[in-house]
């Protein structure tokens, strides 16, 4: 039995902590041991994104401090899971970390599992969030788990691997080509017909779900990992 | 103190023409792109990406030995190589050469590197009219701008627009328009005593100039006038003739979705007794203009890797949205963003590295793989450390410092808990083009530990 420790991620422990449960949830389901080191805050991106890497650095050792020993690191966002990965590299000479895995590759590639049992009857459409895409490489392993949820359809959006415009301090700093970027993003989303977005990366989903109750829109946004837990 | 980016953003913005223009045209660019770069059509386009990666590195590298093999060469077959260190030093050795041989029109083919030392106007205040061939640069030459794009200078121009600046009778049409504007050019060229030309790239074994292009002017440019000026960077230096099998494989595929552009001119030194063509006259100006300082950063040098594709415009979402005449330099979108600061000075627009939400659809397009957010990173970095708002840093320590300290953390939910916040600052430009989100009454550990976990 894999015994996972959860980095549940700042913004999801404050903002979205149904996310955080329902990662947990489908992770013990899936048959893991699942533990919440609650000494946990942040990785440090928002400062490092900002170019303060000594702030940065502190936050770091922390998350390092707090995880030391554990095996299996699961987080549900690219981003975060991102910035450990790779980005500590540039904080730490010859820091290498081979334990944090970003929640739907966690699934397919290291427990094997693509189908968990989920339900969940809507049309949904997935957003590609940047980091996950680009630098984890994901594309594959999120569609596939959604394959599988009883009665979900997924409808893909022409634009789903087009920045919905968040980039942490990017949406308050330059809030007005932030606020394009996600309408050109809701517009390729309305073209699918779909009743749901979803994304494996929170802060994607608070741009857009700020941009879509904005202009009236019924659409919701889910995580993935809220997705799978339905049933 | 960090000066604020240009009215020019929210002008674009709220131009929903401009806006559709911009969107549909780089839209098409890359997705013609796309197509031949598709696994299936080009097997080894992975491979070729970081393979011209590495032949720029190890050009750069050893740029000395390359420029010098290449001056050899040029000298071999006729040519002059002229070492211009600054912007005005090019600019005089043009002047003063049209000057001497009584050269009073000039036509130039399209090169971004004549913008970035304004050679145009300098030869304009020297009485030398310079005329620029390629359409869409002759286009904005007759409406004063500048170019909007590193590949389509005119790409926010409406038909309507040209057919206006052309004084064109009523009903024109593109062909129609393009056969006006090739009426006029075609003169120019047949009288102008000088051609000025870039070069998109400078091959060290042969001494050539390599011009990539679809409309045919940098090749009348080139051989309609009996001098010829081939102005360039000393980045876009090549070893070998052969290396060109990496680059114009990747070239036309990356800017336009072409496998090659309709012409490409493979130029090297005079014309010799004998011989069917080439100018009387040929001359390489050799540009520094603050490269070799960019060379000399370990971290940032592989800025100069760039063959001016333009893919990285066509994919970058804010240029997108903000088009070509928000960014302070001549060279905008992401390669524009690390570019500028390390050329003009990080103060000079601070903002501008931040302008950004590091998606990496740049570098990911990026034919000779610029880490273009890895450089961004570093100029934040700096700008943070160097000319950084104290403010801010001191927001991020008390940030770095509460996120060590979990249990003061946890007093976030007192945020929460308020509800009601006044809307400034951050707040305030969130709130200007989105709803909050619903904040939860209890955080995810409040919930761990109810559900009697541990």
């Amino acid at each position: 039995m894999p015994r996972v420790s959860l980095f549940v991620t700042c913004v999801v422990d404050q903002v979205f902590p149904r996310v955080g449960m329902a990662m947990a949830e489908v992770l013990e389901r899936a048959g893991c041991e699942v533990e919440f080191r609650d000494e946990q805050t942040c990785c440090g991106q928002p400062a490092f994104n900002s170019g303060y890497r000594g702030e940065a650095r502190d936050v770091a050792r922390h998350f390092l401090k707090v995880f030391e020993g554990a095996e299996y690191i699961v987080v549900p966002s690219g981003s975060c899971t991102s910035m450990i990965d790779h980005h500590y590299a540039d904080l730490f000479e010859g820091h290498q970390e081979t334990r944090v895995w970003e929640f739907s590759r966690f699934l397919v590639d290291v427990l094997k599992v693509e189908d968990v049992g989920a339900k969940l009857d809507v049309l949904a459409t997935y957003h590609d969030s940047c980091h996950a895409l680009r630098e984890l490489k994901i594309k594959d392993a999120p569609r596939r788990l959604l394959r599988n949820v009883r009665g979900l359809r997924l409808a893909e959006m022409d634009a789903a691997e087009e920045c919905c415009g968040f980039g942490g301090t990017f949406s308050v700093k330059f809030a007005d080509v932030s606020g394009a970027m996600a309408r050109t993003k809701i517009d390729s989303i309305l073209r699918t017909g779909a009743d749901t977005v979803v994304s494996i990366d929170s802060s994607c989903l608070m741009q857009l779900q700020g941009v879509l109750s904005r202009a009236g829109s019924n659409i919701r946004t889910m995580h993935l990992a809220e997705v799978l837990a339905s049933r | 103190m960090k000066s604020s980016p240009p009215h020019k953003i929210q002008e674009t913005l709220a131009d929903p023409k401009l806006q559709r223009a911009i969107y549909s045209a780089t839209g098409r660019l890359a997705e013609n792109r796309r197509k031949t770069v598709l696994p299936e059509v080009l097997p080894d386009f992975q491979d070729l990406r970081e393979h011209a990666h590495n032949i720029k590195k190890h050009t750069l590298d050893h740029l000395d030995v390359y420029v010098d093999e290449f001056e050899r060469n040029v000298l071999a077959r006729g040519g002059i190589v002229i070492w211009a260190n600054t912007a005005a030093e090019a600019c005089a050795f043009i002047g003063n050469l049209c000057r001497e041989r009584g050269v009073k029109l000039v036509v130039k083919s399209k090169s971004m590197t004549s913008e970035e030392i304004h050679l145009n106007k300098y030869l304009e205040k020297d009485g030398i009219e310079a005329v620029e061939t390629d359409l869409g640069e002759y286009i904005i030459q007759l409406t004063g701008e500048t170019p909007y794009h590193i590949v389509a200078p005119a790409l926010h121009k409406t038909l309507e627009q040209v057919a206006d600046v052309l004084h064109a009778p009523p009903g024109a049409t593109a062909e129609s328009l393009t056969a006006m504007a090739r009426a006029t050019l075609r003169e120019k060229f047949l009288a102008a005593g000088v051609g000025i030309t870039g070069a998109n790239f400078l091959v060290a074994d042969s001494g050539a100039v390599v011009l990539v292009e679809n409309e045919g002017n940098a090749r009348l440019s080139s051989s309609a006038p009996r001098i010829h000026i081939a102005l360039a960077g000393i980045e876009k230096l090549i070893p070998r003739a052969q290396d060109l099998a990496v680059f114009l494989k990747l070239l036309g595929r990356s800017g336009t979705g072409q496998p090659l552009t309709v012409y490409t001119s493979y130029l090297a030194g005079t014309r010799k007794p004998g011989e069917p063509d080439g100018p009387d006259e040929f001359y390489v100006v050799l540009l520094d203009n603050g490269r070799t300082k960019i060379l000399a950063d370990a971290k940032k040098r592989q800025s100069l890797f760039c063959i001016r594709c333009g893919a990285c415009l066509n994919h970058c979402p804010v240029y997108r949205k903000i088009g070509g005449y928000s960014y302070p330099w001549v060279y905008s979108g992401p390669i524009g963003k690390i570019l500028t600061p390390q050329f003009m000075g990080r103060e000079h627009d601070p903002w501008l590295p931040f302008a950004s939400s590091l998606c990496g659809a740049c570098g990911e397009v990026c034919p000779v793989k610029i880490e273009i957010p890895k450089i961004l990173l570093e100029l934040r970095q700096e700008i943070a450390e160097k000319e950084g708002d104290r403010a801010e840093h001191l927001a991020f320590r008390m940030f770095s410092w509460v996120m060590r300290h979990p249990h003061v953390y946890e007093q976030f939910r007192w945020v929460r808990k308020m509800g009601k916040m006044p809307a400034a600052g951050p707040l305030k430009a969130w709130l200007s083009q989105r709803d909050l989100p619903n904040l939860p009454q209890k955080s995810f550990r409040e919930l761990w530990r109810e559900r009697g976990r541990s």
